[in-house]
């Protein structure tokens, strides 16, 4: 594919089959009535494998709109992107990627299996492998004996948790978050955090997090992306180095509070309290 | 209903039989029942009067006022006939009739039922495919709505004689011609609330369905068919009753030899109220019957897609 090679002159990769996600100049503008907005500027981004990346910044930063890019479900107006080596829209077809919406999106008329299987029929896979992988998914994030049960049954963050069962289900490598655990009260969302870092740690995938938490962010990442509105861009990438088996203790600790007043640094730097 | 026996357990008696019958439908329903028979009766008395005096003076006959009442309420050709006189109407036509009879109301129930449910299966199953393209294909939606919607205001009772006369001039009679002004008047709502319906979910859903790689009937079969469901039933409870008058007034026009239709024409044709009445009620009846009908299958279908109940 030429695109690729392209990609591979301008910019070396080390071991291509390690980036997962490799972004060079993409912008993305937005045609509405009231002329253009800037969605995204000059976004330069490389996600590894294995990676948890969190994108922090106020509203209207472009952070869900660059999760969005990823996944092919908005285009990119100008720049280079590659999923595992291919265009957003191959790896959609791919399934490559799964995908958890800020609200639960569980189909009110189908169990929580039947919710958790519904990518799988999608993807023709037999109704035995279908209940096998539904039953594991669900025991991932501990919502094992709610398979027969219907979402409005179960309390929010229950109902979050089923969809993210469903994104685990069929076992993409890459999991998107945008902003999963954002309508969620504060012990709840501790609670979920702590458990999708040992799924994290435990399946090695690959996450990339929207959130608007400073605290959530730094917990969970390996790798936090801050972000600044107008036009939405990257102003600070910071790698941490905490362990994969931490537990919410590490939010006491000097590292865990200078990460986090980097990443405050970054939000001011980029006039995110202006107004 | 019982919480209040349950929580006193002290008291003696649970509440009277007017309570419970007021707490719930039944009560209300027969209060306003009864009323409408009081308003019936009254309505009888005086609608009749003039005539009955008219017959007392031509026949220089005196009367009392219980005379006066009792023959204003016995008539055979009254211009308002009382409910029992509808009632023994419809006991002798519905029950005391062989159904294979010409004045068996059941042999006409029957005719006006038959074109009824062929129209409305037609007609739902019509609504429910321009539905589908409309929702899928932006050319049909530019093209096919401002028809579908104008079609809808062209009086049903001038185009019906032209369906019947058309249609019988290819060899068509009977039946199909009815069941088709049925299908023309019942595809509105269905189309209108299956579009409706079939655009519901959010955006949040489509896209979900769009990081699966979902084909477009993936995505109509697991999430806007499903969706559409209590669209669907509210549309066919308003469908399947116009899909009734429908085919009553298509037997209005060719002077029909059976159907509910042809009992009012030929009851107005012969100043048989009393018959036009019967054949009234019991249209309503089955109108009614076929909204319960539908109810009850929406109920089936909303538990067994998991609705809270």
């Amino acid at each position: 594919m030429t695109l690729q090679a392209v990609v591979n002159n301008v910019a070396p990769m080390p071991a291509s089959k390690d980036v997962v996600v490799d972004i060079q100049k993409m912008s993305l503008t937005f045609q509405t009535a009231d002329g253009p907005v800037y969605a995204l500027s000059d976004v330069d981004l490389t996600i590894n494998r294995g990676d948890f990346v969190s994108f922090i910044g106020p509203s209207g930063c472009g952070k869900t709109t660059l999760l969005r890019v990823i996944a092919d479900l908005e285009r990119a107006t100008a720049g280079d992107i590659l999923i595992n080596g291919v265009s957003p829209r191959q790896a959609r077809e791919d399934r490559a990627y799964g995908y958890v919406f800020q609200a639960p999106a569980l189909l009110p008329w189908r169990s929580i299996e039947r919710n958790v299987t519904l990518p799988l029929e999608i993807m023709e896979i037999s109704k035995e492998e279908r209940v096998k992988r539904a039953h594991d998914a669900l025991k991932l994030v501990e919502l094992n004996g709610f398979e027969k049960k219907f979402p409005w049954q179960l309390s929010g963050g229950m109902q979050q948790r089923a969809s993210i069962a469903r994104a685990l289900s069929f076992d993409a490598d890459l999991l998107l978050m945008d902003e999963p655990f954002g309508a969620l009260d504060e012990i709840v969302r501790d609670h979920l955090n702590e458990q999708l870092l040992k799924l994290w740690a435990r399946t090695n995938k690959t996450v990339a997090f929207v959130t608007h938490s400073i605290p959530e962010a730094v917990f969970l990442s390996s790798k936090i992306v801050v972000m600044s509105p107008r036009p939405g861009r990257i102003i600070d990438v910071i790698e941490t180095d905490f362990a994969k088996d931490r537990t919410l203790d590490i939010r006491e600790t000097p590292e865990f509070l200078e990460v986090a007043h980097r990443v405050r640094e970054g939000l001011r730097a980029g006039h995110s309290y202006d107004d | 209903m019982t919480t209040d026996a349950a929580t006193l357990p002290a008291a003696r008696t649970g509440p009277g039989l007017w309570t419970r019958m007021m707490k719930g439908q039944t009560g209300p329903v027969c209060v306003m029942l009864i009323g409408l028979f009081v308003i019936w009766y009254i309505g009888a008395i005086f609608m009749n009067m003039p005539g009955q005096l008219d017959r007392y003076a031509r026949a220089k006959q005196d009367w009392t006022v219980s005379q006066l009442v009792e023959a204003t309420l016995n008539q055979d050709r009254p211009v308002l006939p009382a409910p029992h006189q509808v009632a023994a109407e419809m006991y002798k036509t519905i029950f005391a009739t062989k159904i294979t009879s010409k004045r068996s109301l059941v042999y006409h129930t029957w005719v006006t039922l038959s074109s009824t449910l062929l129209g409305f299966g037609i007609g739902t199953l019509l609504g429910i495919l321009l539905a589908v393209g409309i929702v899928h294909v932006l050319t049909l939606e530019k093209s096919l709505m401002p028809w579908v919607i104008s079609s809808q205001t062209i009086p049903i009772l001038a185009i019906a004689p032209m369906i019947i006369v058309v249609l019988g001039a290819i060899g068509l009679k009977g039946l199909v011609p009815k069941a088709m002004i049925s299908t023309y008047l019942c595809f509105f709502p269905v189309t209108i609330g299956m579009v409706k319906g079939l655009r519901s979910p959010d955006h949040i859903q489509l896209d979900l369905m769009r990081t699966y790689n979902a084909s477009r009937w993936q995505t109509f079969f697991a999430l806007r068919w499903p969706s559409s469901m209590p669209f669907l039933f509210a549309s066919l409870k308003v469908a399947i009753a116009i899909s009734l008058v429908g085919a009553i007034v298509g037997e209005l026009p060719t002077g029909a030899q059976a159907g509910l239709g042809a009992r009012l024409l030929a009851g107005s044709y012969y100043g048989q109220t009393v018959q036009i009445w019967a054949a009234l009620l019991t249209a309503a009846f089955v109108a009614a019957m076929m909204v319960v009908v539908v109810g009850l299958f929406e109920k089936r279908v909303l538990e067994r897609m998991g609705v809270r109940a």
